[in-house]
């Protein structure tokens, strides 16, 4: 689907804004938005483009960088973190060798640092785009991985 | 021994949560049937009297908030339910569990909450990162309206209703009820000022009542069973039950709805099956990141809202994670100091560098300060003055953990 067809599905109103750009970041094969995207969201709801750019900017699940098809989500909340999350991140930047916020240079995956995912029974947790993996282990993040590549 | 008491959550594992068939089985949509014969300020009074309060941490009068969004603004056209639906309190999970496993319960009490306002629309602001909860909600969603309790003219009441999905997209900030409003309009989640409070001017400035999900699923029970029904449950000024997530060194971690009143220690040994492999207990943080330090000496104070709040302790949203004396009093409040200063949005220059410096000065608490004690003392002052010329309650969220880690755990801190 193209920016504007998925754009046009939704009503014209600015409420709907933070649904629009879900929607587009969710069908870019690299999961971000593109300020070609933006500007069109900002002619669709007769919003300045800085104003969309700005909501953009706030909300952490919104990306105008390119990122890869698997975004990993490690909470660091402090449940997890009690719970040796960074431990889990160190292994995870050093099995994909990049730090937190990058992409690997095959565009398979990035790695995000997140705030409490709601798993904190069996913390620590993590995501990887809509699944949800708990009671981690360095053991366990290398066969979740493993079923990625 | 204590047992849990399940209210909200009595269908959950009993029902397939996709299935509205189900939900129906169990006497679900019956309380809206009812709702529906009653007048809207009956049903105020109903919820009232049966003394429910808000579930999503600040535990105000469910009854009062209905009242004042239902009197104000008599000439405004539109009225507005919001659903809180981002839960984001770290150590919180009881709106992901009742959404993902019986959607219906909290969608019935949102549309009884419209109509007792007299509102024909409503939204579900829910958190982007819950992905299930979103799925189930918006299957319950499109489930209900084919069944006629939403749209026009419901199970021929003459009352109309829809109910609309929005997602958030990663704030903490965003669950604080007014910059949920901000949120909702298509805007950055920064703070407005209160008053005017939601109940006046909510969004787009129409009167609005914002609810947690887990106060909107108790409201159907209580206009099915009545209000007498419901005081069975709790004390007197906390009625009815609540849910807690359990998470650290417990042997069972998860959730527990229980009546109002049990102490943290039924909680942990009848509940949770006692503290993991047996390990003394040291502390538990009560509410979440924007919650208190408990020690062994709460462990026998009764948890409602109002003898926490004299015990300068907080119940918050229901989370509770226990720690035991090898845990780091100082790992958990750094956890939480990073917290706020993430989530911080920037509007308030108190908030946004207070944070930061708290956690540098924290920090060095390990780099060999001379005086620690008197750095932990310029940390409590610090979270006061940031909660004192900050706009929102986040700025006012730091001297939580902060003076109730100090209160109980200098020693250690200083150590
Ligand atoms: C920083 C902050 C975050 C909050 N997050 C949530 C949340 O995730 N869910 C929630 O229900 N209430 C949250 N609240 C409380 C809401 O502001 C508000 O009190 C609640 O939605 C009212 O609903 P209730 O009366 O049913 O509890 C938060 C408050 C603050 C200050
Ligand atoms: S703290 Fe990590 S899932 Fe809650």
């Amino acid at each position: 689907m193209t920016p504007e067809e998925i754009i046009s599905k939704h009503p014209r109103t600015n409420d709907n804004l933070l649904n629009i750009l879900h929607d587009l970041q969710n069908n870019h094969p690299e999961q971000y938005l593109t300020h070609e995207a933006m500007d069109k969201v900002a002619q669709y709801l007769n919003m300045t483009k800085s104003s969309v750019y700005g909501v953009v900017d706030y909300y952490s699940m919104l990306s105008t960088q390119p990122r890869g098809k698997y975004i990993i989500r490690l909470c660091i909340s402090p449940v997890c973190h009690i719970k040796k999350a960074s431990g889990m991140l160190a292994h995870l930047e050093q099995t994909l060798g990049i730090r937190a916020g990058e992409t690997t240079s095959d565009k398979l995956f990035t790695i995000e640092v997140a705030e409490c995912l709601g798993q904190c029974q069996e913390a620590p947790s993590m995501m990887i785009n809509e699944k949800v993996y708990n009671n981690l282990t360095e053991e366990r993040i290398k066969e979740i991985l493993a079923q990625y590549k | 021994m204590i047992k849990e008491t399940r209210v909200t959550l009595k269908n959950i594992g009993k029902i397939n949560p996709e299935s509205i068939d189900d939900y129906i089985a169990t006497g679900g949509y019956e309380g809206l049937k009812k709702a529906l014969t009653m007048k809207p300020f009956s049903i105020i009074d109903e919820i009232l009297e049966a003394g429910l309060r808000g579930r999503g941490g600040a535990g105000f009068s469910t009854g009062m908030k209905k009242k004042f969004t239902s009197e104000s603004c008599q000439s405004c056209p539109q009225r507005y339910v919001v659903v809180n639906a981002d839960e984001g309190e770290p150590g919180t999970f009881k709106d992901r569990v009742i959404m993902e496993q019986d959607p219906h319960i909290y969608l019935e009490g949102t549309i009884i909450a419209a109509y007792s306002i007299r509102a024909t629309k409503a939204y579900i602001y829910l958190r982007g990162e819950y992905t299930d909860s979103i799925t189930r909600t918006r299957k319950a969603i499109a489930d209900a309206y084919e069944r006629g309790f939403l749209g026009k003219n419901i199970l021929n009441s003459g009352f109309d209703c829809d109910v609309e999905l929005r997602l958030g997209a990663g704030s903490y900030l965003c669950g604080e009820e007014l910059t949920m409003l901000e949120s909702l309009e298509g805007k950055r989640g920064n703070p407005r000022i209160k008053p005017p409070f939601p109940a006046e001017k909510g969004v787009f400035g129409a009167p609005t009542l914002v609810n947690n999900v887990e106060t909107l699923a108790n409201v159907p029970l209580i206009i099915k069973n009545g209000k007498e029904w419901y005081r069975q449950f709790g004390t007197e000024r906390s009625a009815g039950t609540k849910i807690f997530t359990v998470s650290g060194q417990v042997n069972k971690p998860g959730y527990y709805e229980v009546e109002m009143g049990i102490t943290l220690r039924q909680l942990i040994d009848d509940l949770c099956g006692g503290m993991l492999d047996g390990k003394p207990f040291k502390a538990a943080l009560l509410g979440g990141a924007a919650g208190t330090f408990v020690d062994v000496s709460m462990l026998d104070e009764r948890m409602t809202y109002d003898n926490l709040k004299e015990k300068g302790a907080t119940l918050g949203s229901g989370a509770v994670i226990v720690m035991a004396e090898e845990d780091s009093i100082y790992e958990v409040l750094h956890s939480c100091l990073r917290f706020f200063k993430h989530e911080s949005c920037g509007k308030c220059v108190p908030c946004r560098v207070g944070t930061t410096l708290m956690v540098k000065d924290l920090e060095r608490l390990k780099n060999g300060v001379s005086d620690k004690e008197a750095l932990v003392q310029k940390l409590v002052k610090d979270s006061k003055m940031i909660a004192s010329t900050s706009l929102c309650p986040l700025g006012q969220s730091p001297i939580l953990p902060m003076e109730s880690a100090a209160r109980y755990f200098t020693d250690e801190l200083v150590s």
